[in-house]
Order: C-alpha cells, then sequence, then structure tokens
C-alpha cells in the first residue's frame, strides 16, 4: 500500500459516505412519517460522522494543512470520488429506500473484510462503523420487504426504483486503481453483496434483474452525473461565500 | 397495507382505536396504529414509559423506537405495546380511587422499631 493509494482510498471511503448522508439529509423535515423521519435522519449522522473519521485520517497523510473541512467543502465534483449511486436523487420513499439499501449492504460486507485491513485507522473506523450499518441493513431490508410485499402501488413504485437504481450498483464491484493493493476481495465482495440482496428480494417477492455487464460507472475517477453539482452547490456553499467561517 | 400520512408532534392523540385523530376530513381507513413505548435503562430494574409512537407492526415500533427514545444511550431494552390494549383508571373516580388512603399514615412502615438483628432494611 503506498501513501498516495491510501489517501485516494481513504477519501473515496469518506466520499460515498458524506455525499450519501447529504442526501439523506435533504429527507429531514420531510419523512412521510415522523419516525421515519427521525430513522432516515439518525442514518444521515451517522454517515456523515463515518465520513469525518475518513476525512480526518486522509486529512493527516496529506499534511500541509489539510483539514477535514478543506476535504469537504473545497474539493470540486471531478476531484469526488464517490460511486455514482451515492448521488443519485432521492426520488420517492422507494427510490431513497432502496438505495440505501444496495449502498448500506455494499458497506457492511467491505467493512467486514476492512475491519481486518493492514492498516490500523482503516481498520478502525470499519469496527466502529459496522454496528452503524448493521442497523442500516436491518432497516432497509425491512422497508425492501414492506414496499415489495406491500400493496399494488407500493411494489410498482419499488419495480420503478429498481430499474433506476440497478445500473448504479455494477460500479460498486469494479476497482478504481486506488482499490486494487487495499487487500479488499472484490470477488466476494460481490458475491456476498448480491447473495443478500437475492434473499432480501426474495422476501419482498421482487425478481432479480437479468445478469448485465453493462453498467454505468466514472463516479470512482472523478466522473459523475450532473447530479454531483447540484449536490457541491448547496452543501459547499457557506464555506465558498464565507471562506474560513466557523460557528 | 401500509398507508402513509404526514404526523406532526403532538398529534398522538387519545382517540379509542389508538390513532391520531386531528381532522377526520383526511382521515384514513389506513393510518398507522399508535404505541406505547417502555425502555429499560441501564440502571434501572424496570423497563419505565418514554413515549409513544406511530408504526404498522411490532417490528417497526421497536425499530421505530430504537430511533426516537434511544439516540441518547438510554437504553437498554425496550418494549413496545399497542395503546389500545392499554386500560387506565377514570379520572373523574380519582376521589373514591384515592382519597381515602389520605388519613391512613399507620399503612406507612414507619412506627415499628427494627430489630437491631434485622439488616439492609
Amino acid at each position: 500500500m503506498n501513501q498516495e493509494s491510501i489517501i485516494n482510498y481513504t477519501i473515496h471511503l469518506a466520499d460515498n459516505a458524506l455525499i450519501m448522508g447529504h442526501r439523506n439529509s435533504e429527507w429531514c423535515g420531510h419523512g412521510p412519517i415522523l419516525e421515519q423521519d427521525i430513522a432516515l435522519s439518525n442514518i444521515s449522522l451517522d454517515l456523515i460522522g463515518q465520513a469525518r473519521n475518513y476525512y480526518q485520517y486522509a486529512a493527516t497523510v496529506i499534511g500541509n494543512n489539510t483539514t477535514e473541512d478543506s476535504l469537504a467543502y473545497l474539493r470540486d465534483a471531478g476531484d469526488f470520488k464517490n460511486c455514482l449511486l451515492v448521488e443519485q436523487p432521492n426520488g420517492d420513499w422507494a427510490q431513497t429506500i432502496l438505495k440505501q439499501f444496495f449502498f448500506s449492504v455494499y458497506q457492511y460486507y467491505l467493512y467486514q473484510q476492512l475491519q481486518y485491513n493492514n492498516d490500523d485507522q482503516l481498520k478502525a473506523i470499519a469496527i466502529k462503523s459496522l454496528k452503524e450499518v448493521t442497523y442500516h441493513v436491518r432497516w432497509s431490508s425491512e422497508w425492501v420487504i414492506r414496499l415489495g410485499d406491500g400493496t399494488e402501488e407500493s411494489k410498482t413504485r419499488l419495480l420503478k426504483a429498481l430499474d433506476e437504481l440497478w445500473m448504479f450498483t455494477g460500479e460498486l464491484f469494479e476497482p478504481a486503481s486506488y482499490e486494487l493493493n487495499m487487500n479488499v476481495d472484490f470477488d466476494l465482495l460481490k458475491e456476498e453483496w448480491t447473495k443478500k440482496i437475492q434473499s432480501v428480494f426474495e422476501e419482498a417477492t421482487i425478481a432479480m434483474p437479468a445478469k448485465n455487464n453493462w453498467h454505468q460507472s466514472g463516479g470512482k475517477k472523478g466522473k459523475h452525473s450532473e447530479h454531483l453539482g447540484y449536490i457541491l452547490a448547496e452543501m459547499q456553499f457557506v464555506q465558498r461565500a464565507y471562506p474560513n467561517s466557523a460557528w | 397495507m401500509i398507508a402513509i400520512r404526514k404526523f406532526y408532534y403532538g398529534d398522538y392523540g387519545e382517540s379509542k382505536n389508538g390513532t391520531a385523530d386531528i381532522s377526520s376530513s383526511n382521515k384514513t381507513k389506513n393510518e398507522w396504529p399508535l404505541w406505547e413505548v417502555f425502555i429499560r435503562s441501564k440502571q434501572g430494574l424496570d423497563h419505565k414509559h418514554a413515549g409513544s409512537l406511530h408504526a404498522a407492526d411490532a417490528a417497526m415500533a421497536i425499530e421505530n423506537a430504537r430511533d426516537v427514545y434511544t439516540r441518547r444511550m438510554e437504553g437498554l431494552s425496550i418494549w413496545v405495546v399497542e395503546s389500545k390494549y392499554i386500560h387506565a383508571s377514570n379520572p373523574d373516580d380519582a376521589d373514591a380511587l384515592y382519597d381515602p388512603a389520605n388519613d391512613k399514615a399507620y399503612r406507612h412502615p414507619t412506627f415499628y422499631n427494627l430489630p437491631d438483628a434485622v439488616k439492609h432494611m
């Protein structure tokens, strides 16, 4: 593991968590019911907390007065290394749930591996985050089952969300150059992820999409959909308009 | 059946079917029922009433209770029960139920001399 890979990989993990967390935070105050509004806000806070841990680690490795804030607020879209899945719009509740489910299951099996990583920091953050992610998987699985095995409308919406999001799942298992030497077994990751998705879909009476080799990709290398620009515009506005402001 | 309806703080009413009832005009047949939440804290041996919430079923009620009532490390164990299964005393009966105990101070065990041999009382 060379230092540049560690920096890029850590920022990739951070960006995934930050953008996903920020997307979920858009639901705050708009949830369909108070209790689920709080549930999703809790998940947001968990993810933004994970992002902070990764940014802090990356900042110390980079040095040069880099801080977690400069990494989150002062980089442009082309420098972000999050996968395309997390920047996709929230859509309706079904789309938000399915996106969370795909991502949480991915994080769960990834952190399962990272908890034994030979980089002490990556290892420690994975161990700490795993408990949170375990709950995210549980929460989002329950909802996928409820929606899929619910009413005709909820099922229709879930299937529409699946149609929108499935093409973004392939990128999760296509390692970027900085992921290659991180001792992550991507074949195993994909196998475990697919197995879990399949078992929850079965319970939700949803068919797995046909195996298709084509998928969207590019996010990990900084090639993003137009959605990321809007996310960053909102998220970074205060820090860009009032540099170094603090509270 | 899942019906999603927006609820606000303070909606938790006292209607008989255990659901919020603020306006009859947008009432649907599929409102999520109300649940009472009991949390056992680290120090406590008993579950204490923490509040109430809406959920479609018991599993969701426990998850919601986790998200709403244990955010600040309050709990180790959660009980939920549908509000409609709780039977309460009638406040109008308070005089008859509680006032008679007022002048019966002898019911407090303060008039006995404990033998020295009895410890931990």
